[in-house]
């Protein structure tokens, strides 16, 4: 059906079928993709030994152009979905992948339950601070006062913090990057992997056509431009959690090993069947 | 289907009776949340499974995660089952859609309260026959089967796991908090006969997910086999990709009718009884029983026969069945613990000289005889 095209990394795209891709020029989605390809060809993750889950929305849509098992479910309910590929295939890697609306707020119980029974998966939110796919309206984590297409005037509510609620929530790795900073953003991925355990990575991503646009943010060079000032390395900062109006990138949580939640499934069997 | 080897006597509630029969099935997972009249299912399963290899007990955060749980579960191969009520069932529908969508087999135990909302949870109703069939949106096909005893909460966990593995599609089973609860001395089989697929599955260099082969009796490809498969709630061309094209679109939703469609004359389960009768009594789940009784005291008191007939699947709705069956009927009963739910599907499906009566109750409590005789 497809032919190899002697390079790993197009191998790992369905590229004959499925592209082009439906992401608009500018678009930081991408980069986080093809960054998570790189990090599993680093890695030697197989491509039939990869489950790759979304729910849905622009990030979500990243399922359908990994040429590998891939799992397009319900909005926000990637993790519960991803729970059930781990039970039944414990030795399987999976890794979710989606935005802020469908991991923070639809998805939002979902996520910090799966921190807390700590299954062993990786989740990637591609943070763009809007709902692209509907349009551009405010989402959990659009900042205060920041114009959406539902916040004419400006939102009202606070924003979360996505690092802050799994490491709360019992997270064992929690890193954050940004598409500027591809390299970093590789290496915190790869970390995330690599961690036995809940682990998250925070991608702050632009989006050019929606939230750079209602915000006056420029282009999608403009963007990336806004994302380099505005970052700092959490090396420099004396608390990552108290900072405001930067974005803290590196690991902001990695915390000892404890047995994932399959493993101690397997234990508590074991003990059962003692009695 | 649920060949009868060697036996087992207990007095057991409907609950208990399935949750036996979900450990001879050997569902692999479980997922499911805490729900009066529901909750003893999981809480057995739960005792069980622990001690069970390879199988898995899960409390999930919500009906929502238990039914993409289950989902993603029996993606990557498994067998899976929840149990809720009408509130968790509610939560559910969305996931019931995808389950039906892309066509993930699962078992959903509904054990009905009364509603809507909250409800009265410790007390019957069989008032989800139509959420059942249209909770979820989109045109799709359905499968509900609707026990009126112990041993047949048994014998239709079993019923509704190999259909549901069959066609590729959640089953529902409809049970009344009666039901659930009630205690009755049953004999139980200690093994019971589960469908499995008798072809091979196809080489991955031709294998379409949902290839026109595949729609039922089919073996079909999981995660983590090595075949690479992406599956999706949007509308699919047979690869499983996305699309929006009309006439894949109506491939795509004419697929999921063809499941009913094709197998619907093994599919429709129901009992009858004295159909020459000129009264015909239709009912399903604790309603039935009423009825029997029903029957039996009226002809004592009147010497008049009356006809029974008793669905245990009551979607697919059995209309051609039915049609039949009522041929001689001039007057059809249908009592229900609803205002009225299948009583429209009946009397749509009878012709127009024959008289349909509803009767309905729907204050919590069972239906007695003499109600069902007062419109006899």
């Amino acid at each position: 059906m497809r032919e190899l095209k002697n390079d790993p990394f197009l191998d790992f795209f369905r590229v004959d079928e499925r592209f082009p891709h439906i992401l608009c020029p500018g678009c930081g989605i991408g980069t986080t993709m093809a960054t998570m390809v790189r990090v599993f060809l680093d890695l030697g993750i197989k491509q039939d030994e990869l489950c790759v889950v979304s729910g849905i929305g622009c990030s979500s849509r990243v399922t359908g152009y990994l040429d590998c098992d891939t799992f397009h479910t319900l909005h926000g309910r990637a993790l519960p979905a991803a729970t059930g590929i781990k039970l039944a295939r414990p030795d399987m890697k999976v890794v979710v992948i989606g935005g802020d609306g469908d991991i923070m707020a639809i998805g939002g119980n979902h996520f910090i339950h799966s921190a807390r029974r700590n299954l062993d998966l990786t989740v990637i939110v591609v943070n763009n601070f809007t709902y692209g796919m509907t349009g551009g309206q405010y989402s959990p984590t659009t900042p205060t006062q920041e114009r959406a297409a539902t916040a004419p005037f400006g939102n009202v509510e606070r924003s979360f913090n996505v690092c802050f609620i799994a490491r709360a929530a019992g997270a064992m790795f929690v890193a954050r990057s940004t598409t500027f900073h591809v390299a970093h953003l590789k290496k915190m991925i790869q970390l995330a992997l690599q961690k036995n355990g809940f682990s998250v990575v925070e991608v702050i991503s632009q989006c050019p056509t929606f939230y750079g646009r209602y915000q006056g943010l420029g282009d999608a060079v403009k963007m990336l431009e806004w994302l380099k000032t505005r970052s700092v390395d959490v090396e420099k900062v004396a608390n990552p959690w108290s900072v405001k109006d930067r974005f803290v990138i590196g690991v902001l949580h990695d915390q000892e090993e404890v047995p994932p939640y399959s493993q101690l499934y397997q234990e508590l069997r074991n003990r059962a069947k003692e009695k | 289907m649920g060949n009868v080897q060697r036996k087992r006597i207990a007095a057991q509630t409907g609950n208990e009776a399935m949750a036996y029969a979900m450990k001879q099935i050997n569902p692999d997972v479980v997922a499911a949340y805490p729900i009066t009249p529901a909750t003893e299912i999981m809480e057995r399963i739960a005792h069980r499974f622990r001690e069970l290899p390879g199988r898995v007990f899960i409390q999930m955060e919500d009906e929502i995660g238990s039914i993409c749980c289950m989902n993603g579960a029996t993606a990557a191969g498994l067998k899976a089952m929840t149990a809720t009520s009408g509130p968790g069932f509610s939560l559910m529908q969305e996931g019931i859609g995808y389950s039906v969508m892309a066509e993930l087999p699962c078992i959903i135990v509904n054990v009905m309260r009364g509603g809507p909302a909250t409800g009265t949870p410790t007390r019957t109703s069989q008032a989800d026959v139509m959420q059942a069939r249209y909770g979820t949106h989109g045109d799709h096909p359905i499968v509900a089967v609707c026990p009126w005893s112990v041993r047949e909460c048994f014998d239709l966990t079993v019923t509704a796991v190999n259909i549901s593995e069959r066609l590729r599609l959640p089953v529902i089973i409809l049970m009344d908090e009666i039901v659930g609860h009630m205690r009755e001395v049953v004999e139980l089989p200690e093994k019971v006969n589960v469908w499995h697929p008798d072809k091979p599955k196809p080489p991955r260099e031709n294998y379409y997910h949902y290839d026109d082969q595949n729609n039922y009796d089919a073996c079909i490809a999981s995660f983590g086999e090595g075949y690479r498969i992406h599956l999706t709630g949007l509308t699919h061309r047979k690869d499983g990709f996305p699309t929006d094209e009309p006439e894949i679109i109506k491939w795509n939703l004419d697929r999921l009718r063809r499941k009913i469609e094709d197998n619907r004359s093994w599919l429709w389960d129901m009992d009858y009884l004295d159909l020459g009768s000129e009264t015909v009594i239709v009912s399903y789940g604790t309603a039935g029983r009423s009825a029997m009784a029903a029957k039996a005291q009226f002809e004592a008191q009147t010497g008049r026969r009356v006809g029974i007939v008793r669905l245990r699947m009551v979607w697919p709705f059995p209309v051609q069945r039915l049609m039949a069956l009522l041929r001689s009927a001039r007057r059809v009963i249908v009592p229900e613990m609803n205002q009225g739910q299948l009583y429209r599907e009946v009397e749509r499906t009878v012709s127009l000289n024959v008289s349909v009566v509803s009767v309905q109750r729907y204050d919590g409590e069972m239906l007695t005889p003499e109600e069902i005789i007062d419109a006899l």
